[in-house]
């Protein structure tokens, strides 16, 4: 499968990047060059192979429904690029 | 004195023959004098090393000194500082000060260890050479034009440089092992969950381990013994009882069983690099073990799955970069949309942007089968091909790296050729199992490594072959220009 500038667009805002029309291009050409290397896969019967997304398939642990955290909020905020008044500063979202 | 590793640098402090402050001293010297040409080092945390190395000092005194105390140690700058720079090599965290040590850091802290600083890397380990990072690539200590390997070069770099006496690192498929071999050193990657992954920065989870760098496989074990073990605060750390790793590095090799694919000795591997792998066997042969030829009949397709599943896992870690809650934020947005667009673009690197974009397509409605879910297929037939061969044998060997180190910038601008150089490590991560290389040899100069892959939760064997095998050879003692 080969991608063209519009998928590549497309993939761009999906993972939120912005991409100059160079990079773009280059993006086209390095993705396809990988897919093509990727697409090696498909001459592999997989029929009846069930997938596996890790390596050791336990379910996730549990633990009991207790605060283990402590109050980190000053913190958290010191290291964020724009706050006021304990909030996380974004641009205006709503007219 | 800086040569020595973690094992006689313990002993001569036991013995009063030298300081943790003297080691410490001795290091930051070197590490002012090498640093600026080499790169390995991001971050130089020379005041509180000299605190932690008095520190160090002061408990040996009053009889409270252990195996670590007061030996200086670099950390990968994946893993997070309290109050130190964490970069992951990325423009993204430059600006990133963590508010807790990452749980790898805390147990080495805890037993003494002195921490030098923060090693440079590829940018968020999206590499195999160190030269993706926004700080710039690394050169490698046996010849500066070559490169270190990576994704954890700096902390490869640094340890080769003499310039720390072990170092942390990362492997998710091949980010331990290819450096090690490049840079002459043993390092291990853990059975996936031996080592807790919590406050490691996260590039594709179900494949990231943290592991080590060091001169010797004894000194890998005396380090596995503090950083291995389950952590209820990492959701997949396995909670089984660690061994004393040097309890058993002495055990003899008689009655060994190794396998050796085929697939690894094929196309592809320099000629004179298997000329040393085979004289390492007929090593091992004279230590007691059998070799037998295995087949790994998929391990050709590994790096075919692995630049779907990693890259999928990297889309989905790495959208927490938004330019809100930390990290770089681009100049004036005009919105919520180009806050995040233009955030991610300055704040991301070639490479790691290139990876994410896999990723979203690979995970995208109309691919996800075609991609995803055949990786995952592939993915268990890889590691169905290891359960299989290592019912046959105990572990299995073979070159780490199909060559020695390359030029830096020969592989920049073709990232297939790149992702292809971790051939022979990229299954191992898929099937979540250990592995350590270890110096096999010199070709033309530069160091070889051997590959051993174990059974889950073996490192004890690995790291016991590995031993018996520096016992016997001292190829893990060639320094750069010695």
């Amino acid at each position: 499968m080969a991608i063209e500038l519009k998928d590549v667009e497309n993939i761009a805002h999906l993972a939120r990047l912005q991409l100059s029309q160079a990079e773009k291009q280059e993006a086209q050409n390095s993705i396809n060059d990988i897919l093509h290397m990727i697409d090696q896969m498909q001459a592999i019967d997989t029929t009846g192979v069930e997938p596996l997304a890790h390596a050791y398939e336990s379910s996730q642990r549990l633990r009991e429904d207790v605060v283990t955290e402590q109050d980190q909020r000053e913190v958290l905020l010191a290291i964020a690029p724009s706050t006021e008044r304990g909030l996380f500063l974004v641009p205006k979202v709503l007219e | 004195m800086l040569k020595q590793g973690i094992a006689a640098l313990s002993s001569s402090l036991s013995k009063g023959e030298v300081s943790s402050v003297e080691i410490t001293e001795a290091y930051l010297a070197e590490i002012s004098r090498h640093n600026t040409d080499l790169n390995a080092y991001v971050t130089v945390t020379a005041e509180q090393a000299l605190a932690q190395a008095a520190a160090a000092d002061k408990a040996r005194a009053a009889g409270n000194a252990g195996v670590f105390t007061g030996i200086p140690i670099a950390h990968k700058d994946i893993f997070c500082t309290t109050g130190v720079k964490t970069s992951c090599g990325s423009r993204m965290l430059d600006n990133f000060i963590a508010p807790y040590n990452a749980t790898v850091v805390e147990k080495l802290l805890a037993s003494g260890a002195v921490m030098l600083g923060k090693t440079n890397m590829d940018e968020f380990a999206m590499g195999s050479s160190n030269e993706t990072s926004y700080y710039g690539p690394v050169k490698n200590p046996w010849n500066r034009s070559l490169v270190p390997g990576g994704s954890s070069g700096g902390s490869a770099a640094a340890l080769a440089g003499h310039l720390c006496a072990a170092a942390t690192a990362t492997d998710t498929g091949g980010s331990i092992r290819q450096p090690a071999s490049f840079c002459g050193l043993t390092g291990i990657k853990p059975t996936y969950g031996r080592v807790s992954r919590w406050g490691m920065i996260a590039f594709a989870s179900s494949l990231d381990q943290a592991g080590t760098l060091t001169h010797s496989a004894e000194d890998a074990a005396i380090m596995l013994n503090i950083m291995a073990g389950f952590d209820p605060k990492d959701s997949t750390s396995v909670d089984l009882p660690v061994p004393d790793y040097c309890a058993t590095l002495n055990k003899p090799l008689s009655g060994l069983r190794i396998g050796i694919p085929r697939q690894h000795f094929a196309e592809g591997l320099n000629p004179e690099v298997e000329a040393q792998i085979r004289a390492a066997l007929h090593e091992f042969e004279k230590l007691g073990a059998t070799i037998k030829e295995i087949s790994l009949d998929n391990s050709h397709y590994s790096v075919a799955a692995y630049y779907v599943i990693a890259p999928a896992e990297a889309s989905a870690n790495l959208s927490r970069y938004d330019g809100v809650r930390f990290g770089y934020r681009c100049n004036k947005p005009v919105d919520l949309e180009d806050l995040y667009k233009r955030s991610r673009a300055e704040g991301f690197g070639a490479e790691v942007k290139r990876r994410i974009m896999i990723g979203t397509y690979a995970l995208s409605a109309g691919y996800y089968d075609a991609y995803y879910i055949k990786a995952q297929k592939v993915r268990r037939l890889i590691k169905n091909d290891f359960e299989r061969a290592l019912n046959e044998v105990d572990v299995i060997m073979g070159p780490t790296s199909p060559h020695t180190a390359f030029p830096l910038g020969a592989k920049t601008k073709d990232p297939v050729a790149m992702y292809l150089e971790d051939i022979y490590t990229i299954a191992v991560n898929l099937a979540g199992l250990p592995g350590i290389s270890i110096p096999a040899g010199l070709v033309n100069g530069l160091p070889i490594g051997l590959q051993i892959v174990g059974r889950d939760f073996d490192e004890a064997k690995l790291l016991n072959i590995a031993h018996m095998f520096q016992q016997a050879t001292d190829w893990h003692k060639q320094t750069p220009g010695a």
